[in-house]
């Protein structure tokens, strides 16, 4: 099992998505001690889910590997995944941090053979993929997941699939006595890099996101994007399988809404006119874009993105909040119902997919982070004095693009160095 | 100077600050982003000439006189899905009311607008006994439009009403003046009081 060494010159990173991962990498390069705990079995978060990034429409997966190979190869860093920070006690310099880790079920001598998942039989919902598809309970989480082990579901545990899982390793890599432990450690400095979840799109009632199979979010409308996805890449309808051409987008769906998410989301306005380029791309002329706003928000840089979608003839953007998502009962294509701002024209659009642009909120609870933090009331980490040795990174501070974590995060971890400097500055 | 010629001369050009300062909720105006949601939520919504999100737009645009004579704002019926909706949670509902009594005061509503005209009744009635009498209601209310309609609507409906007598829902005693709260004379106080404070205020802002 893993063993910590840590001292209250180490710093501590609570997740291990892209901005964790950065800040962790930071420290560690600049010399520092760095434990980094992820609760996922794998690194990368959010980030190894996406299809594309913007605005360059370049992959993830290769930044992710120039990542996963500077954690590699630093010594400085230790990695803990499936893992929890439960408690945090103490003070700028001089913190005690308690960890439960979760047991995997796995061990290191994993070689990612996959005889494990090929001999087990039952399926649960696969979360990498939003539960778009079914994952065997004896899996790899996604094809790039780092450390690249398998994982066994502790539902399985005392079932008979766990002792065929057993049984199919050469490698005498599956260890079902493994037990959840708690490890609790110093550490002179944290970076709280929690990450974002979607907003839960099923609260926005009259859009019938729990009533319509045909009205997704945009998280899953990026899995669906990748060849790697749950279709394989291909642009179709939940319902039907029917391939998707007339796609509609809905911004601000739960963000800038003072009955879900009070701050706009920042990220949304991109990521569908992103995606509205996956849908072009598809179908070519064929493509039926509409694209319902309240204003485009895509700031400096982003607006020459924009521009270029918006010359498109095949993408239509419609200055509306969309008011309800009715059904056709016929053909499953989802009503869109409203007003237009441009004319106050009344509308009842037909569509084949409806993507919901959901925002993105805090992945921890306001009310429930293991530490004393200052959080505004959106629920996002503030930067304040009353966090003493403890700092924000990426997108548990603010609704931030990959960009501006990866920068929020360098910056983290430059604040958590100074106080690891101070300790050791005191200590001599 | 009529009141509408006063308000004409004290805001001009800015009918939003005059909304603002006449208007019940008149100040929330100015926080309508123009997103469509309560247009698109409103039940009787393709029956607006012009919906709530295109009249805020009106107010601030300073289209006084298209606003005020409008028909729109007496189409609402109340049922609040704007409110609920609202991204900014304005008051939607109550503004509409604010404005539909703002064009009455200033005699600009639309002649014969029959929500009005029900208000009116309903508000005459009421103001008599404190309670609704809901026989000489339901009477005037056919006659609204004539004698003529009158009859014709009471014909009509006439097997609702002996059923409603037969079920003692309705009663016919109540054609010879009515029932009552207990401290009638207290309840016209009550109202006239009201009255003074309502006139004090319009004095003071209008």
């Amino acid at each position: 099992m893993t063993e910590v060494v840590a001292t209250n010159e180490t710093i501590l990173v609570v997740g291990g998505g892209i901005s964790g991962m950065t800040a962790a990498l930071e420290a560690a390069e600049a010399g520092k001690k760095v434990v980094l705990v992820e609760k996922r079995p794998y690194l990368g978060g959010r980030v190894t889910q996406l299809y594309k990034y913007f605005p360059k429409l370049c992959f993830p997966t290769c930044g992710l590997e120039i990542n996963q190979r500077r954690a590699k190869m630093n010594p400085n860093l230790t990695i803990l995944t499936m893992a929890e920070v439960t408690d945090l006690s103490g003070e700028a310099g001089a913190y005690t941090a308690t960890v439960k880790l979760s047991p995997r079920y796995v061990n290191d001598n994993c070689t990612a053979c996959g005889d494990c998942a090929d001999a087990v039989e039952t399926e649960v919902d696969d979360e990498y993929n939003y539960g778009l598809t079914k994952r065997k309970v004896a899996y790899l989480p996604h094809v790039m997941a780092y450390p690249q082990q398998y994982v066994l579901d502790p539902a399985i545990i005392g079932s008979e699939d766990a002792e065929k899982a057993k049984a199919a390793c050469k490698y005498d890599a599956i260890d079902l006595d493994m037990q959840e432990r708690e490890i609790s450690f110093p550490c002179g400095a944290v970076i709280w890099a929690t990450g974002w979840q979607p907003y839960d799109a099923a609260k926005i009632q009259p859009y019938g996101y729990d009533r319509y199979a045909n009205v997704i979010s945009s998280v899953e409308f990026e899995r669906m994007a990748d060849p790697k996805g749950p279709t394989g890449g291909k642009l179709v309808r939940p319902s039907d399988g029917k391939e998707a051409k007339n796609i509609a987008f809905i911004q601000c769906a739960g963000s800038r809404d003072r009955n879900h998410l009070l701050h706009c989301s920042r990220i949304c306005c991109m990521a569908s006119l992103k995606q509205s380029t996956y849908v072009t791309e598809a179908w070519g002329d064929d493509a039926d874009v509409s694209i319902y706003y309240i204003d485009i928000r895509a700031i400096d840089r982003f607006e020459d993105f924009y521009h270029n979608v918006k010359s498109n003839p095949n993408v239509r953007f419609i200055k509306s909040k969309v008011a309800s998502i009715t059904e056709n009962k016929e053909n499953g294509n989802p009503v869109l119902n409203g007003v237009d701002t441009e004319g106050y024209n009344r509308y009842a659009n037909e569509h084949d997919l409806v993507v919901l642009a959901v925002g993105m909120q805090p992945s921890v609870d306001k009310d429930s982070f293991p530490v004393d933090i200052v959080v505004n009331r959106e629920g996002f980490i503030e930067q304040a004095d009353g966090n003493g040795g403890v700092f924000a990174a990426g997108s548990a501070s603010d609704a931030l693009d990959v960009n501006r974590a990866v920068q929020h995060a360098t910056g983290a971890a430059l604040r958590a160095i100074q106080v690891v400097n101070r300790v050791a500055g005191a200590e001599g | 100077m009529s009141t509408n010629t006063a308000m004409i001369e004290k805001y001009r050009n800015n009918f939003l600050k005059e909304v603002e300062a006449n208007v019940e909720e008149g100040d929330w105006v100015k926080m309508c982003m123009q997103c469509g949601v309560c247009s698109g939520s409103c039940p009787l919504g393709k029956h607006w000439e012009h919906p709530p999100q295109e009249i805020f737009m009106m107010i601030r645009a300073g289209k006084r006189d298209e606003v005020l004579s409008s028909d729109s704002m007496w189409m609402c019926t109340s049922c609040y899905n704007c409110i609920v909706r609202c991204p900014r949670e304005l008051p939607i509902t109550h503004i509409m009311h604010g404005l539909a009594h703002y064009a009455k005061r200033l005699g600009l509503a639309p002649k014969n607008q029959p929500t009005m005209k029900f208000a009116q009744l309903f508000w005459d009635n009421l103001s008599k006994k404190g309670r609704v009498n809901e026989l000489k209601l339901g009477i005037s209310l056919y006659f609204m439009n004539g004698f003529g309609e009158g009859i014709k609507t009471s014909l009509k409906m006439k097997d609702i009403g002996l059923g409603m007598l037969k079920a003692k829902r309705m009663s016919v005693a109540e054609a010879f003046g009515g029932h009552s709260v207990k401290d009638l004379s207290g309840f016209h106080k009550m109202l006239k009081k009201a009255q003074e404070l309502e006139d004090a205020r319009l004095t003071q802002h209008g």
